[in-house]
């Protein structure tokens, strides 16, 4: 009697122990199909982008990288255009972007007061909450008319008879254009940099710096010769991280860039740039080769984005050494 | 000697006080825009934003009610696909993939997707589903929002999950749990705030998106449930009334820019206020 009991409660103990293990097996790949699904959807939208974008590639060869052409009525494409404004406007704006966020990121983690570390860092990474759109409203109807106003003529009057440089400022102070745009995505990608900038230089061990200003240095000489060397990957993975933003930006663009699909040496004149060129164009755009173009430059956008975006995350990551391949 | 001393000390004086120009730069630029959005916005606010739907061209009033119900539609439905895909895959990569290659290829990827181009994913979304089923569609729209949103949950998840102790996962092995109730019982409700807290900043980070729902959701003029239609939306109202003639339109583009960026903010601010507190505890 005692004794088939306990073989009972052993048989079914093995009975337990295998059915959980079976689960456990389910669940392994089943969380392991989700992780799955990151990985399909970018392969997914290489895949779908290369096959839409195939009869622009046939029609146009690799030439569709470099022509400057962008004719709707006569069926031509070319990307320089949109390629030109996009790159850019986003090296512009990383010009403008990195030193004040270089800034930032010491002030917060130097000499800002320790209470008020946390409400100006918000403040900064609140900086990156606000949607995109709002940006190119705010830059369309504020900016664009007091950039016009107050600060393109002086630029002008300053810089305009400046050889080489000089040609960058040249024509009617309009407002919207490249520079608008560029400075407009400069103010976008600040909070992404100054934020991993800010994470990295507080990986600096304390016992660094202290020897440093032990020895007499100053803050600035303490961040100038200690924490930049030592943080220097992760200084230049957050740069990356900008500039992979920036390229791929969208609306705020749109709005302010001007939409000219044409190369113009004035920083001042409208231009074009992938993103927003998918953004006005697509929605109407005819079946057949126009379509196939823009999803050409859809292709090269992400491809451009995608290798930034992965030097920058591998230099992060490194940087960081917690995580990452 | 002294002057090698005054001139660090002075390099030392510019450079701070660059440093705080830079944060002064930062700062101004948030307050600017606020204060803009809600100068505007809370002008253009009224009850009719709420009771009447986008106007037709050239008339007068009108309200913003499609593009809102059709908003919280398209979000409820990519939050929906998004929340279980993410939180399920920032689970295989906390406790399985600890070690093995393909989930750090994984987390790199996600990394990635995370500040991929957001248009690009509206192309994909277009090609894959539009143009398949034959027309734009609130489905679409909320298809292509998911897979923004789903790293944000992914990484989120993922990073909270690492913060619960082994021991607690080995205090529920040792009594024999499976895995997949440690999982879901155990390590998953320590951190049910901190992955809440993930899923409500996803949905922040999609609710200002744009250019995914251009090509997906498109825009509808006129109220609609029916997620299988075009489907009116804040975002795509926003853009296309803001580039209007037409002074009513900017004016509701201004409103609903300030909705939603109340919406956005009053979910960033909570959480790291939430957290702010728990911290003291």
């Amino acid at each position: 009697m005692s004794e088939r009991d306990a073989s009972g409660g052993i048989d079914l103990h093995i009975q337990q122990v295998r059915r959980f293990r079976l689960q456990d097996v389910l669940f392994h790949y089943s969380t392991q199909l989700f992780a799955f699904v990151v990985l399909a959807a970018l392969l997914g939208i290489l895949v779908s982008l290369t096959i839409e974008a195939w009869p622009s590639f046939q029609a146009f060869g690799l030439s569709f990288l470099w022509t400057n052409v962008w004719s709707v009525p006569d069926d031509q494409y070319g990307a320089l255009a949109a390629i030109y404004g996009t790159v850019v406007t986003s090296v512009i704006a990383l010009v403008l972007a990195v030193p004040i966020s270089f800034g930032i990121a010491l002030f917060l983690t130097e000499t800002c007061p320790v209470w008020l570390r946390r409400p100006l860092g918000t403040a900064i990474e609140l900086l990156a909450g606000v949607p995109s759109i709002v940006y190119g409203i705010w830059g369309l109807f504020i900016f664009a008319p007091l950039f016009a106003e107050h600060i393109q003529p002086p630029l002008q009057a300053a810089l305009g008879d400046v050889p080489v440089i000089g040609g960058w400022f040249a024509g009617p102070p309009i407002g919207v254009g490249i520079l608008t745009a560029s400075i407009v995505l400069a103010l976008m990608v600040i909070p992404f940099i100054a934020s991993v900038m800010r994470d990295v230089f507080e990986t600096v061990p304390d016992v660094l710096k202290e020897s440093a200003y032990g020895m007499g240095c100053t803050t600035w000489e303490v961040v100038r010769n200690i924490v930049l060397p030592y943080t220097r990957v992760g200084v230049i993975g957050g740069i990356m991280l900008g500039l992979g933003r920036a390229l791929g930006e969208t609306m705020a663009v749109t709005f302010v860039i001007g939409n000219a699909n044409r190369i113009v040496g004035s920083l001042f004149a409208p231009g074009t740039s992938i993103a927003s060129t998918l953004a006005n164009e697509f929605g109407e755009a005819d079946p057949g080769l126009h379509i196939a173009s823009l999803f050409a430059l859809g292709l090269i956008l992400f491809v451009i984005s995608f290798v930034v975006l992965a030097i920058s995350r591998w230099l992060i990551s490194r940087s960081m050494g917690s995580e990452g391949l | 000697m002294l002057s090698l001393y005054t001139r660090r000390l002075w390099i030392n004086r510019i450079g701070i006080t660059l440093s705080m120009l830079a944060m002064s730069v930062g700062l101004v630029a948030l307050l600017w825009i606020l204060w803009t959005l809600f100068s505007k916005g809370f002008a253009a606010l009224s009850w009719d934003l709420f009771t009447q739907d986008t106007p037709a061209p050239g008339t007068e009033g009108g309200g913003l009610r499609n593009a809102i119900v059709g908003s919280g539609l398209i979000l409820l439905f990519s939050m929906l696909i998004a929340t279980p895909v993410g939180i399920l895959a920032g689970i295989y990569l906390a406790e399985y993939g600890r070690i093995s290659k393909f989930a750090s290829f994984t987390r790199f990827m996600t990394d990635i997707m995370l500040s991929a181009p957001s248009i690009v994913i509206g192309l994909f979304v277009y090609a894959l589903f539009v143009a398949t089923t034959g027309g734009f569609s609130g489905w679409a729209g909320s298809l292509a929002l998911a897979l923004i949103a789903i790293p944000v949950v992914v990484r989120t998840t993922e990073n909270m999950l690492k913060l619960v102790p082994t021991s607690l996962r080995e205090a529920a092995f040792a009594v024999g749990a499976p895995r997949w109730q440690v999982s879901l019982k155990i390590t998953l409700r320590a951190v049910k705030s901190g992955v809440v807290t993930g899923v409500l900043l996803a949905m922040a980070r999609i609710t200002g998106e744009t250019a995914p729902l251009l090509f997906t959701a498109l825009n509808n003029q006129f109220f609609s449930t029916n997620m299988s239609e075009p489907m009116g939306n804040l975002p795509v109202v926003i853009y296309q009334f803001a580039l209007s003639p037409y002074d009513n339109w900017v004016n509701l583009a201004w409103a609903g820019a300030l909705l939603i960026a109340l919406l956005v903010l009053t979910v960033n601010i909570g959480v790291r206020v939430a957290f702010r507190n728990k911290d003291k505890r």
